[in-house]
């Protein structure tokens, strides 16, 4: 066999082995365990610190607001769905929540769509009802009728 | 893809009905630019094994040249899918855990099967002798790194040269399938979606890859022009008009196939029909009948037809085949735009239309896939640099046995 062939087959050798080398390293534990799927996927996910709460941890605290929450329309909503993850801010009182002032956030639910229920959903017309206004000018958001 | 802010932003990109999830595009500029640099190292490969394996030997002045350019292009060929991954980093995981049922996922190894066993390969055998002269030639790092590219092999016996000649041909052999391989199966990913109309046809890799042929001879034509307008040599003419001869050839094909396609799409007129003639008509009009057909075909079709029958001066010749080679560039990419882009805009429910537009400044697909588009041309650069076709010792004659 000639010398360069010899080489290259040795290089080709070399590259190879490297991928072996790599698939054995890289591949994860539980790949092929049912099909093309980590197997400890599930159990790794279910592993992780959940990151939200629940408004019945926020009332432990904020009892007030709870009780005002508790009388209005949004009293089926999590809190953190307006004020993001809480299990920081459980662990740690100083760790401040957000409280977003936005009309985007109002209107994620509230603006005009044909597609979702207008008895059960309030719906307004973001261009023409009151525009330039914030929406919390107006609407406490954790009792939101005046 | 850009963020809908509302429901408001949302509607201004809908005619008629469409369902929410096909609002936004989630195949955009980048996912163009694949196919299309796919296809111009499939063409621009093909052109070189005109030469080597069908014995043209007029074609022999750009048979490094396509070799190079492919595998310049082809360096680049993955960047587009890779910048256009949510985790562009778990790239690799394709390669380490194959799902051998999906066409998407074996891209990996049809890609490495071309980049590594036909191009890279084909190109060593092609320059091992030259690179063991240039070692001996250079000083210093060059000296160290022409003798670390031939892998410290340094016969330059005819003996060995005879065998690198013997295997390049097999490879060149191997590469064809491969070439044919590669773009067939860009293809395929769109021709194997049975849920869109605008894709789905068994005409789909057979298209891609005439049109991949002609966007490559087209490319290297320019490419050619362009480096010896540079080095300030003269234009073998008789190489240029080959080259045009080849493209006018394999653009007829590839006209044919296509015409034959939507001639068929138009008899059938089965269900999908009256959206898509809305969509070619409307949204599509001056990507497909101005650009695709009119720039890409009637132009150069008409122009290099007339050329075979008349040949003007070399100055109005070369400044012809110049025009034409961009023409049919510009006409491929509006191709693969028109089947990329176009095949999302239109709802799969055929009574509606979402909307594309390119942001030019500010949105990271166009900037990205104008990136990876120049990219290639700095490879081809320095590969010149490197491995300069027109250094190269004149080929060793086998005898014939």
């Amino acid at each position: 066999m000639p010398l360069q062939v010899k080489r290259l087959l040795l290089v080709f050798a070399i590259f190879i082995g490297i991928m072996l080398v790599l698939k054995y390293v890289l591949t994860p534990d539980s790949w092929r365990e049912y099909g093309p799927y980590r197997g400890n996927a599930i159990g790794e996910i279910a592993s992780q610190q959940a990151k939200f709460v629940q408004k019945e941890s926020c009332a432990d605290c904020h009892d007030s607001i709870a009780e005002i929450k508790s009388l209005g329309e949004h009293i089926n909503l999590q809190c953190e769905i307006c004020h993001g993850p809480g299990y920081q801010h459980v662990d740690d009182e100083n760790f401040k929540m957000e409280i977003t002032k936005n009309n985007a956030l109002c209107l994620r639910c509230h603006t005009m769509n044909a597609a979702s229920p207008k008895n059960i959903i309030k719906q307004i017309d973001a261009i023409e009802h009151n525009e330039g206004e914030e929406c919390i000018t107006c609407h406490n958001p954790h009792q939101p009728w005046l | 893809m850009d963020k809908i802010q509302s429901l408001y932003e949302a509607l201004t990109k809908v005619d008629g009905f469409i369902y929410p999830n096909e609002l936004a595009l989630n195949w955009d500029m980048l996912i163009v630019m694949y196919p299309y640099i796919t296809g111009l190292v499939a063409g621009a490969f093909i052109l070189a094994s005109l030469n080597r394996v069908f014995d043209i030997k007029a074609l022999r002045p750009t048979y490094e040249l396509s070799l190079l350019t492919a595998l310049s292009f082809m360096l680049v060929a993955t960047m587009p899918l890779i910048t256009h991954l949510g985790q562009p980093l778990r790239f690799y995981e394709m390669l380490i855990t194959p799902h051998l049922t999906s066409a998407m996922a074996i891209f990996g190894f049809v890609y490495l099967w071309y980049l590594m066993v036909v191009l890279l390969l084909e190109i060593w055998f092609d320059y091992r002798y030259d690179m063991v002269i240039w070692s001996r030639e250079k000083k210093g790092f060059m000296k160290f790194f022409y003798k670390a590219l031939t892998l410290w092999v340094s016969d330059t016996s005819p003996e060995s040269r005879k065998t690198d000649e013997k295997i390049g041909y097999f490879i060149t052999v191997v590469g064809i399938p491969s070439a044919f391989l590669l773009h067939g199966y860009v293809g395929f990913i769109f021709g194997s979606i049975k849920a869109n109309p605008w894709w789905s046809t068994v005409m789909m890799p057979v298209i891609f890859l005439f049109s991949a042929m002609v966007s490559g001879i087209a490319l290297v034509m320019f490419i050619y022009m362009v480096v010896t307008y540079l080095r300030k040599q003269k234009i073998d003419m008789n190489a240029l008009d080959t080259i045009a001869k080849y493209l006018f050839y394999i653009l007829i094909i590839d006209f044919t196939l296509e015409s034959l396609d939507q001639i068929h799409r138009i008899y059938e007129a089965d269900e999908s029909f009256d959206i898509l003639k809305i969509l070619v008509r409307g949204k599509l009009f001056f990507t497909f009948f101005i650009m695709q057909i009119g720039v890409g075909v009637v132009i150069p079709l008409a122009t290099l037809g007339f050329l075979q029958f008349k040949k003007p001066r070399v100055r109005i010749r070369k400044l012809i085949y110049w025009i034409i080679s961009i023409c049919v560039l510009v006409g491929i990419f509006y191709m693969r735009w028109n089947v990329v882009i176009g095949g999302q805009l239109f709802s799969k429910s055929f009574y509606g239309f979402t909307s594309y537009k390119v942001n030019l400044i500010g949105g990271s697909d166009v900037t990205l896939s104008l990136l990876w588009f120049i990219v290639p041309f700095f490879i081809l650069a320095f590969l010149l640099w490197l491995l300069p076709p027109w250094k190269k010792a004149p080929p060793i004659e086998i005898p014939e046995d």
